[in-house]
């Protein structure tokens, strides 16, 4: 699903909601600050929010995309929810590893691996 | 250039374009892109702070076959980057901002700001001639 003006796909999976990147760059910070609100409202809906975020279209990634990142992980943590990462482009990966955000977040190879570990 | 998204997005097209013709690498265009976003970014948002939304940056870049170069100068009273917080330190890990300059200085081969902190020249060599 994706509403007018999205920048985001969103599915419901075994209890997971699932969210892809519509835009391969995900760059500039008035489109970044409207998916933060979107993923927002989708947390704030939920009691427990179980988020995973795939990257598979995305080939850049900005510093300010972190920050949201940061945020949405945060709000998700506060509620006892979980957020996974996955299908990260080894390029994007290494973003994570020099900013040591790897450490932070959790992230998996695939779509399979992260809903697995949903449980 | 103002603060537009699209004269953004078209600069970065023309530079890594350019880096592309001479045959830079997939990584190394990548690193261009990120680094020139950080830049432009850092410029209208912390640099332009206190001025204007039409207040323009000035962007010079040089694409050449052993080297690319491109200066980001802003307007604003500039900043003292070694004042930036390491948000790579475990307390600041989640700290949402502060990312900028790490990711231009592991992805360029120099990074230099003037004497007031509102220039930034970002370098990038060809791996080979390193």
């Amino acid at each position: 699903m994706a509403g007018s003006g999205s920048r985001i796909r969103i599915k419901d999976t075994q209890g997971v909601t699932q969210i892809e990147f519509i835009d391969r760059n995900i760059l500039d910070e008035a489109n970044i600050q409207a998916i933060g609100e979107e993923i927002g409202s989708i947390i704030d809906r939920s009691a427990k929010p179980q988020l995973l975020i795939s990257f598979a279209n995305v080939d850049h990634l900005s510093s300010a995309a972190l920050g949201t990142l940061i945020t949405v992980n945060t709000k998700i943590r506060n509620k006892g929810g979980r957020l996974c990462l996955a299908n990260i482009d080894p390029q994007i990966y290494e973003v994570f590893v020099i900013t040591r955000l790897n450490q932070l977040f959790d992230i998996k190879e695939s779509t399979e691996e992260a809903l697995k570990s949903f449980g | 250039m103002v603060n537009d998204r699209d004269q953004i997005a078209a600069l970065q097209d023309l530079v890594v374009e350019a880096a592309e013709e001479l045959g830079y690498s997939r990584s190394a265009r990548f690193a261009l892109r990120l680094a020139l976003e950080e830049a432009i970014t850092n410029a209208f948002k912390h640099g332009h702070r206190s001025l204007p939304d039409s207040t323009p940056v000035e962007i010079e870049y040089a694409v050449g076959p052993e080297r690319i170069r491109v200066a980001v100068q802003d307007q604003g009273p500039g900043f003292r980057p070694e004042s930036v917080p390491d948000p790579t330190l475990d307390e600041n890990l989640e700290t949402p901002g502060g990312r900028g300059l790490v990711l231009m200085r592991a992805y360029m081969s120099r990074i230099a700001f003037n004497e007031s902190g509102n220039r930034v020249e970002l370098e990038l060599r060809r791996p080979e001639t390193e």
